[in-house]
């Protein structure tokens, strides 16, 4: 049987051990359309974690958690089907190698894909990467020639509208170069479950939820509150103010110094 | 004992992801040992002896290391009898051999990074595979992989596909579960190659170094290059 991911409603890891063997406290439930943020230093078991989920662990991995999809373990067909593209990647290292034009490599990344109209998704992936990226860029472009905030971009807006996989895992998005609030919106929209290993505090305010690990374990998790909401505010204004001079310093123009927001 | 060939071009992280699923293997319980096939030299020993991996690296000159392996296998298997679980990596340079044998796991290692088209190169070491791993995807975007990951699937319908990561071995755990699974067998001898391996039996293949046809003999084949180009300026 095939398990279909388009009626995937929740993700759930349970609860395990860290690193010496105490147990975690509660299961972690993922929904599509919700953002996580992992938070805590390296090795405090962020990437245990996030292989758990990628390797669909059964209570065979050190964690010993399990991975359940809709509520219920996988059977191990729907294991050998969905291991190994049930996560999709965002990473800060990655960049496209091939020598082909934009415009017909997303074609046929949704020619890959069995996509009924390949030529108007790949439009659209177009159109989102453009609303993006600071430079447009065009469809006869190649690869190679984009710049990294118009590469990260593409990415991000391949992976939200053409991935498969109902798993979206972010390491980081730079500040330069991508609009992140809309990034986070349109892989949102896409109904995946977005989860984001950050040390950025607006992409970690950004986030419905935060997951803070110690020790190899999930020792807290914290929904936003209504104040964080505010405080993200505040911190999207000061980024947006701080590209505002970067852009106005690059052109030449003296930046406008802003009365400070009232309040 | 479990015998698993791992096949794959030169380069693509074979040796990485062999020593970070033998490592799973082991912890497991699983005694592993690995030989090398190679032509010219390697390093491959240094890597394995250091991850506490019984190796031993073999080279075959200036034969086909795949050839080479055919002819060394009883051997091979001989000496790695001691332990549970025997890899054998090869770099198979013409991309044509392959040296998967029925009955034996096969897994075949590439990377993201060798081009779309590498998949439809690559020729039966891929095709005979069960179970191919994908290297380097650390390195590339997700639209890549996917479109890779089609591209194999089209030339390999049953192998299972991993996407696996040589450096920090994310992947490497799935791989060891599938390898400790790997059909256990006496004896190799009697055991039949998936597929045959090119004939080569030429003047060169004897260390010819000459061009001419007068210095060709045994199983020569001349290419047809269409009709001749006309000076046409
Ligand atoms: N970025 C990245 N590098 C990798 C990965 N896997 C292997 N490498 C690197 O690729 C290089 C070659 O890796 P090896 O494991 O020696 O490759 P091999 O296939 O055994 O090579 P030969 O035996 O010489 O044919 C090394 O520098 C590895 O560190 C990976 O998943 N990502
Ligand atoms: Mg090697
Ligand atoms: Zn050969």
């Amino acid at each position: 049987m095939q398990h279909d991911l388009t009626l995937l409603t929740s993700l759930t890891v349970t609860a395990g051990r860290d690193k010496s063997g105490t147990e975690e406290a509660e299961d972690v439930v993922f929904r599509p359309g919700e953002i996580s943020a992992l938070l805590g230093p390296t090795g405090s078991g962020k990437s245990r974690f996030l292989s758990d989920i990628e390797s669909m662990a059964n209570g065979d991995t050190p964690t010993g958690r399990k991975l359940l999809l809709n509520g219920v373990e996988p059977d191990s067909d729907e294991r050998f089907s969905l291991q190994g593209t049930l996560v999709a990647q965002l990473s800060q290292n990655m960049n496209f190698v091939l020598d082909m034009r934009v415009g017909d490599f997303i074609f046929t990344h949704a020619e890959s894909r069995g996509v009924s109209d390949a030529r108007e998704a790949a439009l659209r992936v177009m159109e989102e990467a453009n609303r993006l990226a600071g430079e447009p860029f065009h469809p006869e472009n190649h690869l190679a020639q984009l710049s990294g905030g118009q590469s990260r971009a593409l990415m991000i807006a391949d992976t939200a509208l053409l991935s498969w996989s109902p798993v979206i895992l972010i390491d980081e998005i730079e500040n330069a170069g991508v609009d992140k609030r809309r990034a986070l919106e349109l892989l949102v929209k896409s109904d995946k479950i977005i989860v984001i290993a950050t040390h950025d505090p607006v992409l970690a305010l950004s986030a419905d939820r935060r997951l803070v690990f110690q020790n190899g374990g999930v020792k807290g998790s914290f929904q936003r509150t209504g104040r964080e909401e505010e405080l993200l505010g505040e911190l999207l204004e000061m980024e947006l103010k701080f590209s505002r001079v970067r852009e106005a310093l690059r052109s030449g123009v003296a930046p406008v110094l802003e009365p400070v927001h009232p309040g | 004992m479990r015998l698993i060939t791992v096949a794959g071009p030169p380069s693509c992280g074979k040796t990485s992801l062999i020593i970070k699923t033998c490592t799973h293997l082991m912890a497991g319980g699983l005694s592993c040992a690995v030989v090398k096939f190679d032509c010219l030299q390697s390093q491959d020993d240094v890597a394995y002896t250091a991850a506490n991996i019984p190796v031993s690296v073999v080279l075959s000159g200036g034969l086909c290391p795949d050839h080479y392996f055919a002819t060394n296998l009883e051997e091979a298997f001989a000496w790695a009898s001691g332990a549970q679980c025997c890899i054998i990596e090869t770099a198979g340079l013409c991309n044509r051999c392959s040296p998967h044998i029925k009955g034996l796991m096969a897994v075949c290692v590439i990377d993201n990074l060798m081009g779309i088209e590498a998949p439809k190169k690559i020729g039966p070491m891929l095709q005979m595979a069960d179970l191919i791993a994908v290297t380097k995807g650390d390195l590339v975007s997700q639209a890549e992989r996917e479109v890779y990951r089609h591209r194999i699937r089209q030339m390999n319908r049953r192998a299972v596909i991993r996407q696996v990561n040589g450096l920090t071995g994310q992947g490497c755990r799935d791989l060891a579960a599938i390898m400790a699974e790997a059909p256990s067998v006496e004896s190799v001898t009697d055991m039949k190659l998936r597929f045959s391996m090119p004939a080569a039996i030429c003047s060169y293949c004897l260390s010819e170094r000459r061009i001419g046809a007068k210095y060709q003999k045994g199983n020569v084949k001349k290419a047809s290059f269409g009709k001749t180009v006309c000076n046409t300026i």
